[in-house]
This record gives C-alpha cells, structure tokens and sequence, in this order.
C-alpha cells in the first residue's frame, strides 16, 4: 500500500511499488529503526537500495539498528528553497555516524544518515538549540509524525550522554 | 612536448585527432530575462558557434544538447537552421555534461555516425526555471527516494553539497577567507570581460559579510542564474585545419566519472573527496601531459568551495590545500595557473559549465574577447596589463583543463591544446 501525508504543507508519497522504502518507513511509522542487513555479505546499508552496494547481493533482512552517533558534517540553511521550511530558518541538515558499523567496511564509512535537528518530539529545533550543535555533537534518533503509517526518522541531542565540544564554522 | 608524450605506455585514445572548431553564445541575462524562448536561445548560439568556425549548416550533421527538461530538443535547433541530422541526442544532466558530450561527439563521429557534431545548452535559468531551485522547482512533489532528501529540506545544490564543504574546513582547517578568494579573483577576470554579467571586483569583506545562503554558503560564495545559450563544435583535426581560427585540439576527455554510491556518495569514502579523485586517472594518462603542465584551468564554480575541491582532486596541489592553492595568487590573471579567466559561473553568467570551454577554446587560440584594441586583421592586439577594464588574454597559453562539476560524486573533464 502507497504511503502519503502531508508535512510542512508537502506531500509526501512511497509508491507501493517501492517496496524497500514502503518497509523502511513501515517501521519509522512505528517509531523503529531499521535498516536492511546484507544476506550474504552482512553489511548495513542506507537508504534503502534493491541489491547491496557492497556486494550485489539482492537478498537482505530488516534488522532493528540503535539510532544513536554523532555529527559527521552538516549544513545550515539561512535561505530555505521549499516554502515548506520558509518559516523555520536556519534549520541543520545532518549527516549523522552511527555508531552501528562505524568505520566499516574501510575505516573511511559510516552509515551517515540524514535528518534535520529536532526537539524531543520531533518538531524542527529552534535557534538556539540549532547554535549548539556541530561536527561531533552525540545525537540520539527521534521521528517527526507525518500521518498515520508514516513518520520520518530525525535527530535530536542525546542528553544522556557527555558531550565533546562540536566544531562549527566559524562566526 | 612532455616526456609522457612520448612514453609508449601511457595511454592517449585519440589524443589530438579532434578539435573544438566553433564557439558561439548569447548574452547572459538577469532583470527582465532574455525575454525569449529557449528554442530562440538555442538557435542563435549554435548558430554563431557554426559562423565563427566558418562553417555552414549543411556542414553540421551531428547535434547534442544537455537539460533539466528546461529546454528545447535538438531537432527544433536543427529544424530552425535548416540543418538535417545524421544523428542527435537530447540528455539530462547540468553541470559536468559539456565536457561528456564533448567525449560523446568523438565517439559517434569515430564511429562514422556522422562529421561534425553542434553541442548546445540552452536555458532561461533565471526567468523560467531557475537553477538555483527556488520557483516551481522548490515545490514539486516529493516522492520515494526524495524522502531521504527533499522531505528534509535538502534539495538546493547549496543545499546539497554543503555538507562536503563543512566537512573540508573541518578536517583541513580551510578557512572561509581563502575559500572567499575564489569570488574575489574571477571578479578580477570579469572585470576584463565586456560580457560578463557581474563586472564589478569585489574583496573578501564583500564576500564574507554578504548573507549566509546555506553555511558554509554566503551569497557571493554562489553562482549568477542568468539566461542564456552556448553552443560547441566538435569535428576532426584534420577538417580544423581548413577552418577560420587556429585549431584547439582535444587530448582527453573525463565524462560523468562517479565516485561510488552515485546514489548517495555520503555513504562512501571520505565526504570531502569529489569525483576528480578517480577522474584523474583517465584525464592525465589518456592527455600525456600531467596538471604542472596545464597553463589554465576552468573549475567549475557553481560555489567557490567546487573550484577548489576539484583543483585538488585532479592534483592541482595536495588533497587539504586547496585553501592556500585558491587564495595565494596561482588562479589570478598573471599568476602561474589562471582559473576561469571570464568569471566563471560567480561573475560571467551560470551556464551548467559550456561557457568554462568555450572560454578556453578562446584563450588558446590566443584571441579572447577583452578590450583591448583591434588590429588589421580583426583580432585583438592584447597588451596582457590585467588591471581593470583591461586584457585577459593569457601569454602564450598551450594547455588548458576544464574541471566540469555535477556533484560531490560526479564529474567531468576535458585537456584542450593550442595545436
């Protein structure tokens, strides 16, 4: 079955012939995370794909993954593009480390996935919580709700841990 | 004549046995757009590139185009010159197409496909849709893969490959001053270029303290959306020779080289890494020549932050200096190693990289359209005095590299030499 909503006034559709992102947002909508483990190699991968970059393989399994690691790099966006995220500026575009599979298969990969920094609940994160993080910052996986069967794995600052002082560009 | 060209070893497909033979554009328009379509566009500049190769119509029997579905199809350009076409194609893809096609029209031809082939880009980027993704491309719909994109926000080229440009700064402590050089000194060379859309210098206070697009993005660190068209023509060497201009001979071609996951490059190797890293090793061998001994280079400049990722990819200087190499005088008319003596994409006017070549082609047939004087024979009696308003000629310039940008992940390039 297609999944739709509408968010920030965009809509939002996974055909269902797109059967790995309609599975892969199947359970974000359940607040899991999970992404497809290699059958035969055992890799991780993101996003979704049909076969495994690593090693063509076009069987793989869903496996639950810790949505937990840290700044990898990022992006602050002063002039938003969409009118979607007109009224939301600046907004952090983020390209998160896991700490599933950091530094594997060569020491230079991570699964980076993206996601905007939000509150706890999902809601894009104000100013000045947007000011604290950078390269490095310790973030922990939270969904923003789109519509029923569909939610969007985002980020927020993981305040269970001690965190190392991120680099930001330099003001 | 390099030691490697005479290296029986090293590689060189078809080096030199083709040429860029015609070069031809319309202005480059912002304010009330071209207020033409972009089939009027198109017609006219693969119309002035046939004229200025001293070729007819009936002598172009190969035509290729490269958009975003922004344009007009090469049988429409054909039709409206009377052309008839042995062969055509129509691809999409922005940035890092010219020099493909350029590898394209080599292989068609070579392959008796047809003679002479007419490359064109043809866009109102500006006034219709605008490159930049604001307008009707900021709201189309956002479906399947693009949630792992769009649906954040991330969309905008800025947008895109800022995350590779923070990452630069911060494992190689590139600082936003140099990088602000690169706008600073196409500034220079548009200024010397009656065409450009943006003739006024700027300084690096300019840059730095004009409006955060997307960090590390200020305005001026982007490029100009303009309209416009530009057109090629590529034919054999040998038919060159009996043409208008001295030939420009093409050495070797890179065409949309990738780096892996062209899908989502982020997920492999180190970020900050581009498509040169691997284009390399297909534009050096198959040129015979290596990157000390390029006189001047195009490197795209969608940001500023492309031309230096790709200087450094190709071996320009060492990956993690490119910040030094772009603010320490080597890029600047006069310096060692000029880079887009029109502008560029910052100052001349966003083209999706055809105007870097075709301003290369002019360089080396050492008659660039600067102000300076006209002598009997119709060509510009260059006084090489870079101030302002004057010559961007380069003196005695034989080798040239452009560096076509698409993404982080994709890229093209092209060795020309003045035969």
């Amino acid at each position: 079955m297609a999944l739709q909503g509408d968010y920030l006034g965009m809509a939002l559709t996974v055909d269902e012939l797109d059967i790995e992102n309609v599975a892969y947002f199947g359970y974000c909508a359940k607040h899991d995370f999970h992404l497809q483990a290699c059958d035969s190699c055992k890799l991780l991968r993101y996003p979704p794909t049909t076969a495994c970059p690593w090693c063509a393989a076009l069987d793989s399994h869903w496996v639950a993954v810790e949505g937990k690691g840290a700044v990898h790099s990022y992006a602050e966006v002063h002039h938003a593009i969409q009118p979607a995220f007109k009224g939301h500026t600046p907004y952090l575009i983020l390209l998160v480390d896991l700490d599933t599979q950091n530094g594997a298969p060569t020491p230079d990969e991570a699964l980076r996935v993206a996601g905007n920094l939000c509150t706890p609940d999902g809601q894009l994160a104000p100013p000045e919580m947007v000011a604290k993080v950078g390269i490095g910052t310790r973030l922990r996986m939270v969904f923003s709700d789109v519509a029923n069967g569909l939610s969007m794995p985002q980020w927020t600052i993981d305040e269970t841990v001690a965190q190392p002082a991120p680099w930001r560009y330099p003001d | 004549m390099a030691e490697s060209d005479i290296d029986a070893g090293t590689p060189k497909h078809l080096a030199d046995k083709y040429a860029v033979v015609g070069v031809g554009e319309t202005a480059f328009m912002r304010g009330n757009g071209s207020g033409r379509s972009t089939r009027a566009l198109g017609t006219q500049a693969v119309r002035a590139a046939i004229l200025d190769a001293g070729l007819t119509p009936a002598d172009i029997d190969g035509m290729l185009s490269y958009s975003n579905n922004d344009s007009t199809f090469a049988p429409m350009i054909a039709g409206d010159l009377g052309i008839r076409l042995n062969f055509y194609m129509d691809v999409y893809g922005g940035g890092s197409s010219t020099e493909a096609l350029v590898g394209i029209a080599i292989g068609v031809i070579e392959a008796g496909l047809c003679k002479t082939v007419a490359i064109f880009r043809s866009m109102n980027g500006f006034s219709q849709v605008r490159i930049g993704g604001t307008g009707a491309r900021s709201a189309v719909p956002v479906n399947g893969d693009m949630l792992h994109n769009r649906a954040y926000g991330w969309q905008s080229a800025g947008q895109s490959f800022a995350p590779s440009f923070m990452r630069h700064m911060y494992v190689y402590g590139t600082r936003p001053e140099q990088v602000a050089m690169v706008k600073v000194i196409h500034s220079e060379h548009a200024s010397n270029n009656p065409k450009a859309l943006y003739k006024k210098r700027v300084t690096v206070d300019d840059v730095l303290s004009s409006r955060f697009i997307v960090k590390p993005l200020h305005l001026l660190d982007c490029c100009v959306e303009t309209d416009n068209a530009c057109a090629i023509i590529v034919t054999r060497a040998n038919r060159a020779r009996d043409l208008r201009h001295h030939p420009v001979l093409i050495r070797s071609v890179v065409g949309r080289c990738c780096k892996p996951r062209a899908d989502m490059h982020f997920q492999h190797g180190p970020i900050e890494r581009v498509a040169g890293y691997y284009g390399r090793d297909i534009l050096w061998p198959n040129a015979g020549v290596g990157p000390e001994d390029i006189d001047v280079t195009g490197s795209y400049d969608a940001f500023t932050f492309t031309t230096m990722l790709q200087l450094e990819d190709y071996g320009f200087c060492k990956k993690g200096e490119g910040g030094e190499y772009v603010s320490d005088g080597t890029m600047r008319l006069g310096g060692k190693r000029p880079n887009n003596t029109s502008g560029g994409h910052l100052c001349e006017g966003y083209t999706h990289g055809i105007a870097m070549v075709i301003e290369n082609v002019r360089q080396l047939r050492h008659d660039i359209d600067d102000s300076c004087p006209l002598g009997p024979d119709g060509k510009r009696q260059h006084t090489y005095d870079y101030r302002e308003g004057g010559c961007r000629q380069i003196k005695d310039v034989e080798l040239s590299a452009n560096l076509g940008w698409a993404m982080p992940g994709t890229g093209s390039a092209m060795v020309m030499r003045r035969a």
